[in-house]
């Protein structure tokens, strides 16, 4: 499965009420190429720190949803986070992870999550779900079923790689933040 | 000196409402008296980018969030500092204790000690002292301060401040 298919397949599987943040890098891209909104946070540095900014929202926000994408090198920056967000368990948080065994945006180099078991990381550490998807069909199927039964840890495995005719992330980082805050304004009602 | 509790009334005072941070021995007594705080709630992070990263979210979603940490991680901030929080416009307080003032303290904190405010300045980050005799003028200072710029704004807190 590529990357930009396991994007799609989650993004088609929510309701469109969700509030999503999206790491660094080809993961944003690709997200802003399935589907551009106000409701995605793309962010363009701090590489590492998605599911922690989805945890502040998922704490602060206990009525939305809240859903990370992320790629397996984010995660490995921030094991930290899983033993956090397992301590906090909010219901409301899924932490997808596309998991594809490299640094690609930089030039493929092998991170460790060959080796490394992410899910059982997130599982041990308190998550109310943690699983692993190798189709587009486990993934929608996942996502749906993590909907409000967080926090979820879903890790897909996709290939390395990239396809074409990917978008840029044209906004500013001021027009992605405030965006995203009246998105959050309007669905807190 | 201001008992930890007047401290955290100030913090509530001046509209923070979400904090997180990794503990000091400077700060315990501020880390203390928020743990059974519901008005301004302290979630513990592993690391400070970890908490720089969880004080963006709550930002996002509407609170005002202050990140607490020992001077010592500032240095593990400075990506989120400069990718993140300054790049997007994220306000908030970083309340920074000065571990190696004037020099004084375990080697392990003499090099940060002496370079946290050149570090702060060359980020452009602003940031005011915690005085001893008005802690209060202070923390109004750096409130109005990250209003006006929309970026993090600190507050250096020295040891013996707050009790």
């Amino acid at each position: 499965m590529k990357r930009f298919d396991a994007i799609r397949a989650a993004v088609q599987a929510l309701d469109g009420n969700e509030l999503l943040i999206s790491s660094n890098g080809m993961i944003s891209r690709e997200l802003i190429t399935v589907r551009d909104s106000p409701q995605n946070f793309y962010m363009l540095g701090s590489m590492g720190l998605a599911s922690s900014i989805g945890l502040g929202l998922a704490i602060s926000l206990p009525n939305a949803q809240i859903v990370v994408m992320e790629g397996d090198g984010n995660i490995l920056m921030n094991m930290g986070s899983i033993a956090t967000i397992g301590h906090f368990a909010p219901k409301n948080l899924i932490q997808i992870v596309l998991d594809n065994e490299c640094h690609d945006s930089t030039g493929g180099q092998p991170t460790v999550s060959n080796t490394a078991r992410l899910e059982e990381v997130a599982q041990a550490s308190g998550y109310r779900m943690a699983a692993r998807a190798t189709t587009e069909a486990e993934v929608g199927k996942v996502v749906r079923q993590s909907l409000g039964e967080g926090p979820a840890f879903i890790l897909v495995k996709v290939e390395k790689g990239n396809v074409k005719g990917i978008a840029r992330v044209l906004h500013s980082p001021e027009e992605i933040r405030s965006r995203f805050q009246q998105a959050v304004r309007l669905l807190s009602g | 000196m201001v008992s930890a509790s007047q401290f955290c009334d100030l913090l509530k005072k001046n509209g923070f409402n979400f904090c997180t941070g990794v503990p000091c021995t400077i700060l315990k007594d501020i880390i203390l008296c928020l743990s059974s705080d519901s008005d301004l709630p302290y979630i513990p992070a592993t690391r400070e980018d970890e908490a720089m990263g969880i004080a963006t979210g709550s930002y996002l979603a509407g609170k005002q969030p202050i990140v607490m940490m020992q001077n010592s991680g500032l240095g593990s901030s400075i990506n989120p500092l400069a990718s993140l929080d300054i790049l997007y416009r994220i306000p908030m307080l970083l309340l920074i204790s000065w571990r190696g003032y004037q020099g004084k303290d375990a080697p392990e904190h003499l090099i940060m000690g002496e370079a946290m405010l050149k570090l702060l300045d060359a980020l452009g980050i602003p940031h005011q002292v915690i005085s001893e005799d008005n802690p209060e003028a202070a923390i109004s200072a750096s409130v109005r301060t990250m209003r006006e710029r929309g970026i993090p704004t600190a507050a250096i807190l020295k040891s013996g401040i707050v009790q």
